[in-house]
């Protein structure tokens, strides 16, 4: 590879230990990311899947929240960087023992960890380790507020399927309120010259975010038509603890991408979804598996951008 | 005669030259001088007359008034000594210009009975520099369900009653203990906070809480409780004060209220005026308060609610956390911050200074004549034979809050740092000086 870390002399394209959200980030700060991610990606069809960029490095997977999806797609992309990798979950944490947030996290630098990646259940969970420690702290979901690999990943792959951003209409449909993955996509869409259009139930979808530059719509089947771009996310009524809306078979009737509904898709629309999607409620299960479903090149993607943030970020931590 | 035995055995006076004494009590605002003996304001012939050491104080360019208070504060003993103490409260109080703190009932345990109340009375006696008035619980141990002994409270001689940190959620409940207060003549205090709508929210439901995807505090929650406390107050023909009002929609129903007669009130604390939401966007846990921080429109509808006097009471809610309490995730985190040492400069610089709302005889009302008349207590006067207790202010005072040298043994306060105009530069309480710049 010959590509040029941000941290070099002359480079001022990079310059952020941490990744905490798109929210900070300018466009130029985004589309280096996206760079750097495409000249990851080649790394993953290599005979030999490695490069040495980060030998040496020690990585914390720091997850207080449960996933697998994330956790594995950063632990792969470390292993792919040559970094050593520790996984450290809520159970296993000392968390559990009372022992708080900063003294875990600072413990674990006393290890000498070189990158935290961290998943939490607290929005400003990251801002609040990377004010306070040394090493790179990078955002992998907090609470309801920002997961910011995933909207660079969704970036990436919009970009790669249609070669631009600019001006597309997205459609982002489901849970909002509750979702980070909708917060990071907004913030990194608007940026780079997307319109974007949320749409759900009025009570996962206040009117509130109108402010942030997006349009509002209760109405999927007008704005689906339209769309270049559909990000269904996944509805997680099991682990509301009030009542948002009646059920899902209500939440299918009004917002379900049904294959009645696919109809209305232009034939180009992408359909994304950040997983595990629920195969029958917010989109039916012929149509994830369908030709314009971009769900398993979501996954792949993942990996060349998570490369790419560590690398920047690795990079700047030294 | 009283006044002359005690003289005879303390043997000081002390005359305040040339300040401006404002005693809104009385309706008194004049360059004077003021004269304490034996403890007591009294006349320049009873200070003359006696032999004794005269202490002069000069007062010239400062403002001469009655000791402050502030009926809404969180001391912490007994049960959460390690964020403050009776003792470091009531010094940061009398640093901050009171001569009188009413502290809240959420203690460990909680004072819903007379024994915590007689401890709370007693540990203030032995240890405090300025007079503590404690208030009891509505409800047994805050729970909301069943009423304290809210008779055997007044006869221990609480100040009010409220459940302040919680809110009894059962109108009914209320009702009765609204009553039952009645009977005793004790005032009742309520922190209005609809849990329904409430549930966990953190921050001011609106574009931040949006934003950073944090639970939002919607007004409506605070607004809910406001309506039910003058539906009540009406009920009942008896005085329900709203702690810590945010929200224009309460200052609104307050207005209304008043003007038609209904025994409600409300107090407002300086950072709901000094802070909007913007505050919280880098998760900073000292602008995490209940009621939370909200929008420009809320401060200015409260600013016009101390203007036109429909909130009558300044307050703090001082309320102390420790270093590793708060320093913890935002929605992990205490709500609250410590306010008894920057309250007066924030509300002299915001309200006098910044805005120009209120001049400062009435700021200085709002903080001693108004708690004074609710709480029905014998402080907040310069009158002839009332307790020395005063407070002398300099209002054009620069000074820059410095968490680090504060006298609260916590230092949750989202101000340090902030250049304020204003401050109190002496506190007497009881004839005697306990603070001084």
């Amino acid at each position: 590879m010959t590509m040029r870390r941000g941290s070099a002399p002359g480079s001022t394209r990079w310059t952020r230990k941490d990744l905490l959200g798109l929210r900070e980030l300018s466009a130029d700060e985004i589309n280096f990311v996206l760079e750097t991610a495409n000249a990851f990606k080649e790394v993953g069809i290599r005979q030999i899947k490695k490069v040495p960029a980060l030998r040496g490095k020690t990585l914390m997977n720091f997850f207080v929240e449960p996933s697998t999806r994330t956790r594995t797609s950063f632990e792969l992309a470390a292993f792919r960087l040559s970094a050593d990798v520790i996984n450290i979950s809520a159970t296993t944490s000392s968390l559990t023992k009372g022992e708080t947030l900063k003294d875990t996290a600072r413990n674990l630098e006393a290890l000498h960890a070189d990158i935290l990646v961290l998943r939490h259940g607290s929005a400003g969970a990251p801002q609040f380790l990377a004010s306070r420690l040394k090493a790179s702290v990078i955002n992998a979901g907090d609470g309801a507020h920002e997961h910011p690999t995933q909207a660079l990943l969704d970036l990436y792959t919009i970009r790669e399927r249609r070669g631009k951003i600019a001006g597309l209409n997205v459609a982002i449909i489901g849970d909002i309120l509750f979702s980070r993955v909708a917060r990071s996509n907004i913030f990194g869409l608007l940026k780079l010259g997307a319109r974007v259009t949320l749409v759900g139930p009025s009570t996962l979808v206040p009117r509130e975010f109108e402010k942030l530059g997006v349009e509002v719509s209760y109405k999927i089947d007008e704005v689906l038509p339209k769309a270049d771009v559909i990000n269904l996310l996944r509805i997680q009524h099991e682990r509301q603890r009030r009542e948002y809306f009646p059920g899902l078979g209500e939440y299918v009737r009004l917002f379900g991408l049904t294959k009645e509904r696919a109809k209305l898709l232009k034939p180009d629309c992408l359909i994304m979804h950040p997983g595990p999607i629920n195969r029958g409620v917010e989109i039916d299960s012929d149509v994830a598996d369908g030709l314009q479903s971009v769900i398993l090149d979501q996954v792949t993607n993942g990996l060349a951008v998570r490369m790419a943030v560590l690398y920047l970020c690795g990079g700047i931590a030294t | 005669m009283r006044k002359a035995r005690v003289i005879g055995i303390l043997g000081s006076a002390t005359i305040i030259r040339n300040g401006r004494v404002i005693d809104p009590a009385n309706k008194r605002d004049e360059i004077a001088d003021l004269f304490i003996a034996d403890g007591r304001i009294t006349e320049k012939s009873e200070v003359r007359s006696q032999k004794s050491e005269i202490e002069e104080i000069d007062a010239k360019g400062l403002i001469v008034a009655p000791g402050l208070i502030d009926m809404h504060v969180h001391l912490r003993e007994p049960g959460f000594s390690h964020k403050e103490t009776i003792e470091s409260g009531a010094r940061a109080a009398a640093a901050g210009g009171f001569t009188t703190v009413v502290c809240m009932p959420n203690t460990s345990p909680v004072a819903d009975n007379p024994s915590t109340i007689a401890w709370i009375r007693d540990r203030a006696a032995a240890v405090a520099c300025v007079n503590v008035l404690p208030t009891g619980a509505i409800s047994k141990n805050l729970a909301g369900e069943e009423l304290a002994p809210i008779g055997s409270l007044a006869q221990t001689g609480v100040a009010a009653i409220t459940d302040d940190g919680h809110c009894v959620q059962n109108h009914e409940v209320m009702r009765r203990a609204v009553e039952y207060a009645c009977m005793v003549d004790l005032p009742v205090l309520d922190h209005c906070q609809d849990y329904n709508l409430v549930a966990n929210g953190v921050v001011h439901e609106g574009y931040w809480s949006t934003l950073l995807g944090l639970p939002g505090w919607p007004a409506a929650g605070e607004e809910a409780m406001v309506m039910r406390n003058i539906l009540l107050a009406e009920l009942c023909d008896h005085h329900i004060h709203c702690q810590h009002i945010s929200t224009a929609g309460s200052v609104r129903l307050i207005r209304e209220a008043r003007t038609r007669g209904v025994k409600i009130s409300g107090e407002v604390c300086p950072h709901h005026i000094a802070l909007t939401d913007a505050a919280i966007q880098n998760f900073d846990t000292n602008f995490k308060m209940n009621p939370p921080v909200r929008p420009l429109a809320d401060v200015n509808a409260l600013l016009e609610g101390i203007a036109d006097g429909t909130l009558s009471i300044l307050c703090s809610d001082h309320a102390p956390h420790a270093n590793f309490e708060k320093e913890v995730e935002f929605d992990a985190a205490p709500f609250g911050i410590i306010g008894l040492e920057t309250e007066l400069g924030l509300f002299i610089d915001l309200l006098a200074h910044k805005h120009g709302k209120i001049g400062i005889a009435r700021l200085i009302e709002m903080y001693t004549a108004e708690p004074a008349r609710l709480l029905k207590i014998d402080a907040g006067t310069l009158s002839i034979g009332a307790r020395a207790d005063v407070t002398l202010i300099d209002p054009e005072l620069d000074w820059t809050v410095r968490v680090d040298q504060f006298q609260s043994a916590s230092r949750n306060s989202p101000f340090d740092g902030w250049k304020l105009k204003g401050r109190a530069v002496r506190t007497i309480v009881g004839g005697k000086t306990v603070w001084k710049l």
